[in-house]
């Protein structure tokens, strides 16, 4: 299998042109963190991945956690050291809060961090994805003592955190959820029940796992309107903040996946667990929308992520696998990479990346605009986008995960479906972040349900208008783009009326407007456009050399192609030469191949 | 005394990464230094530094780990990934003069430039630089220095004025002492070096990065570079192409075939 590479050109060309992240780090709080900075950041965070947590992820699939027979779980060799070296780097602080020991950066780069752990191991990088989750719940709702009790070492990674809404009857349907919670004497609850699904619900890599968990209290009412969230910490912690007795929570099993072997999904049993109320009682789904809206976006950056990966890792199948010959070649016979259908496979997966990363980024820099703009009408536009961006990303980003690392996998032929290659892991692993997280189905209902709605459809149609200013920079682009412009003019069209549609039949048929809103979620790859729009003109590739497979113009071409059905037209009349090194310049795309 | 504060100074090389090919650049042979990294074996050395100077207190307690490099402009990433990864301030000699110099030229500028951070320690250098690998720059450095030096260390104690080490041979270890200031080359079986830590890199960014030139330090052009090296490269070639293998084709014989090519190869 070959070593990833971070793709750290490609990154910075994303942040610098694409979601205009100088903007980002210009915002008060923000200003020490600048774009060089961040490079050099990300550099060594890259280094750290590859080097450290990458050569854990093939171990980490065919061992798998385990469950011993004192009912602690094992992760896999190598893993608890890697976590320990990834809590001394400090990589998990960077985008929190100073106050609780974080470097205060903004979201972006939190993400691309995110994106750096996730290409390397998958099945390592939920635990701290899981963490962070918790760690926005509490401190968005915690009081200050359960703060500074357990944000630090949170924060730090030495504490981990876990999310616990599925119940065997309550999945999509968290209101169906049994787990009761009664309140002590002393103020804390005592929680009982069975949760299932509970990713590094046990494991040996920190010392302590604060367990964030959704239950009734006595008399609340029914479905979503009634939950409460808790923290259970698997030791209780001592007035001092040292770490004391057990609580009674125990893992029951772990489940047998299709995928992310390493990562231990557990049944935990809640037996009279001492818990503590976060907030007020029944506002649990409020609290876990907080981590939800978070690890969604998350989600999303695991689509990318893995596929990036597993595009590498067909990229160097293609250039160092020889059959046959090519036509119009010479010699004894040709790279794989030198036929046309893989070609069109290495550049789908490529064109689909970059449109992935912007989209995620760009999402992650509206997260910043929310949090950290100066103006408070601007911060609530940026919220809203956001509330738009994140099913799009998550469901985007996963369906192209499970497209992309089936193509990877299709590239190496019969060796891919071998498992000791390790193409079939990226496809079984990535295959789960469709599922979870909320299914698909269900981004796709939250997108048309809620977030078409807002402001009854003025901040979609607002949104689409922005979208469509590119339309201007690409007519004035060239004849070059002319086809471009048409088609990507067309498909706007299409998503325009689409959203028109389903405004004004949302309320007759909402069952119509519903069967169709999986389909809207995918289209939602246009929305990267204004991200395109932030770059100006004489910053973008220009049109008078015709590198337009810069990233930027990828995207596009990647736009059309998934909307139009009809890549061949985009891809064809590209010819794409070996490359010798990952990962590629940007605007230095695989170029002609000499004398083609 | 054994807690008292060090003042450290690490040898880092800016060396070709090992990862890519490595290639010579015209008659003079120079290394192409295009995809070049802080050698790894020096990261050892720091960690050593480091290691020694943490369990004293680190920077707040007055412990100064210095690394020095000499080298063109590009040398100083060499310095910076150093101060990311936690030495206190940066060194850079960095002369035109200095081009072509060898060991013996290399060992006098870096003495002096040792020699103009005041009371030294401790000198940590790694056991051989991954590019020229002479290995002889302690040595002579130590010479030029006046220091005790105890190379190829595999592990390291300083406790009060006295610096310790083991060494391990194929069937033995040793045990070494040296009273301070001492010059020490560790191997790569020394330690476990760290990788930056965030906060390190952010850091590094107000740290202290000197930069000397040949006047600064005393010297003049033709004590370094060519004129003031002894040794020269005659020739230099790139390692040629790998040629073909053999194959044998089994008409009956292959056996046999293949015991002649083995023996012939030495290999039986």
């Amino acid at each position: 299998m070959s070593q990833y590479q971070p793709p750290l050109a490609d990154i910075t060309f994303a942040l610098e042109h694409v979601v205009g992240y100088p903007d980002i780090a210009k915002l008060p709080a923000f200003e020490h963190a600048d774009l060089d900075t961040v490079v050099e950041l990300l550099e060594q965070c890259g280094e750290f991945m590859a080097e450290v947590v990458a050569p854990t992820n093939r171990q980490g699939d065919t061992q798998g956690s385990l469950l011993t027979s004192d009912a602690t779980v094992v992760t896999p060799d190598g893993f608890k050291e890697a976590y320990r070296q990834y809590v001394e780097a400090g990589w998990g602080s960077v985008p929190l809060p100073e106050e609780f020991g974080g470097g205060g950066f903004p979201r972006t780069v939190g993400l691309v961090i995110q994106e750096l752990m996730t290409s390397a191991n998958m099945a390592f990088s939920l635990c701290p994805l899981l963490t962070q989750g918790a760690i926005e719940a509490l401190l968005h709702y915690g009081d200050e003592d359960m703060k500074n009790r357990y944000l630090p070492k949170m924060v730090s990674g030495e504490w981990t955190g876990t999310m616990n809404l599925t119940e065997p009857q309550a999945g999509s349907d968290v209101g169906a959820l049994t787990t009761r919670a009664v309140k002590n004497d002393d103020g804390s609850y005592s929680i009982t029940g069975q949760k299932i699904f509970i990713t590094y619900g046990d494991h040996d890599m920190a010392e302590e796992i604060v367990h964030l968990v959704l239950a009734r209290t006595p008399g609340a009412p029914e479905g979503t309107r009634g939950i409460s969230c808790f923290i259970v910490p698997k030791f209780l912690i001592n007035d001092d903040g040292s770490v004391g007795a057990r609580n009674s929570v125990q893992t029951v099993s772990l489940e047998h996946k299709m995928g992310i072997h390493a990562s231990p999904t557990c049944v935990l049993s809640f037996e009279g667990a001492t818990g503590y109320l976060i907030g007020e009682e029944n506002l649990g789904m409020r609290i876990m929308f907080v981590m939800m809206n978070s690890a969604r976006l998350g989600v999303g950056v695991q689509g990318l992520a893995v596929a990036e990966r597993a595009y590498q890792q067909s990229l160097t199948y293609a250039q160092e696998r020889h059959q046959g010959l090519a036509i119009g070649a010479t010699g004894p016979s040709s790279a794989l990479i030198e036929f046309p259908d893989v070609r069109r496979m290495l550049m789908t997966q490529r064109a689909g990346i970059s449109a992935m990363r912007y989209l995620m980024l760009l999402d992650a820099s509206y997260v910043d605009i929310s949090s950290n703009h100066p103006n408070p009408a601007v911060r609530a536009r940026a919220n809203e986008i956001v509330g738009i961006l994140t099913p799009i990303c998550k469901s985007f980003g996963t369906d192209m995960g499970n497209e992309f690392t089936s193509l990877a996998l299709q590239i190496q032929g019969g060796m891919g479906f071998i498992e000791e290659t390790g193409a079939a892991q990226h496809v079984r692993d990535v295959r789960i972040a469709a599922i979870y997280e909320g299914t698909n189905g269900i981004q796709a209902a939250d997108l048309v349900g809620r977030k078409l709605g807002v402001r009854n459809g003025a901040s979609m149609l607002e949104f689409l208008a922005t979208m469509r200013e590119v339309e201007t920079d690409l007519a004035d682009a060239g004849e070059q783009f002319a086809t471009i412009c048409q088609e990507l003019g067309r498909q706007f069209d299409a998503l325009h009326e689409a959203t028109v549609w389903m405004l004004r039949t949302g309320q007759s048929d909402p069952n119509a407007v519903l069967s169709g809103s999986s389909r809207t979620c995918a289209c939602g790859v246009c929305a990267p456009a204004p991200g395109c729009c932030r770059v100006p003109p004489w910053q973008r590739p220009q049109p008078a050399t015709p590198n337009w497979r810069s990233p930027n113009w990828c995207w596009l071409v990647f736009t059309l192609s998934r909307c139009c059905h009809s890549p061949q037209v985009c891809w064809a009349r590209q010819p794409l030469a070996p490359r010798t090194s990952l990962p590629w310049t940007p605007g230095s795309c695989p170029g002609p191949a000499a004398g083609s | 005394m054994e807690n008292s504060a060090l003042n450290i100074v690490v040898l880092v090389k800016y060396v070709p990464d090992a990862q890519f090919d490595r290639h010579l650049i015209g008659d003079a042979h120079t290394i192409d230094r295009s995809e070049s990294i802080l050698s790894e074996l020096d990261e050892y050395a720091l960690e050593a530094a480091l290691a020694l100077t943490d369990a004293r207190g680190g920077a707040k307690a007055g412990n100064v780990v210095t690394a020095l490099t000499l080298g063109p402009a590009s040398a100083a990433v060499a310095v910076k990934k150093s101060l990311q990864i936690g030495a206190t301030q940066g060194l850079h000699v960095n002369d035109d003069a200095l081009a072509g110099s060898d060991a013996w030229a290399t060992s006098l500028a870096l003495a002096a430039a040792i020699k103009t951070l005041g009371p030294v320690d401790l000198v940590i250098t790694g056991m051989a630089s991954t590019d020229g690998e002479t290995s002889i720059i302690p040595a002579q450095l130590a010479a030029r220095l006046g220091l005790p030096q105890v190379t190829f260390a595999s592990a390291l104690e300083v406790d009060g004025g006295t610096v310790t080490a083991r060494r391990d041979g194929d069937d033995y270890s040793e045990e070494i002492q040296a009273s301070l200031p001492a010059l020490v080359s560790v191997t790569d079986q020394a330690n476990d070096p760290r990788y930056p830590n965030f906060k390190g890199i952010i850091a590094a960014k107000k740290k202290k990065m000197t930069t000397m030139s040949l006047a600064d330090l005393g010297l003049s052009a033709s004590d370094v570079g060519l004129a003031g090296s002894l040794t020269t490269v005659s020739a230099a070639a790139e390692r040629p192409a790998r040629t073909a293998g053999t194959i044998i084709t089994d008409s009956g014989d292959a056996g046999i075939q293949l015991v002649d090519f083995l023996a012939a190869q030495k290999l039986i």
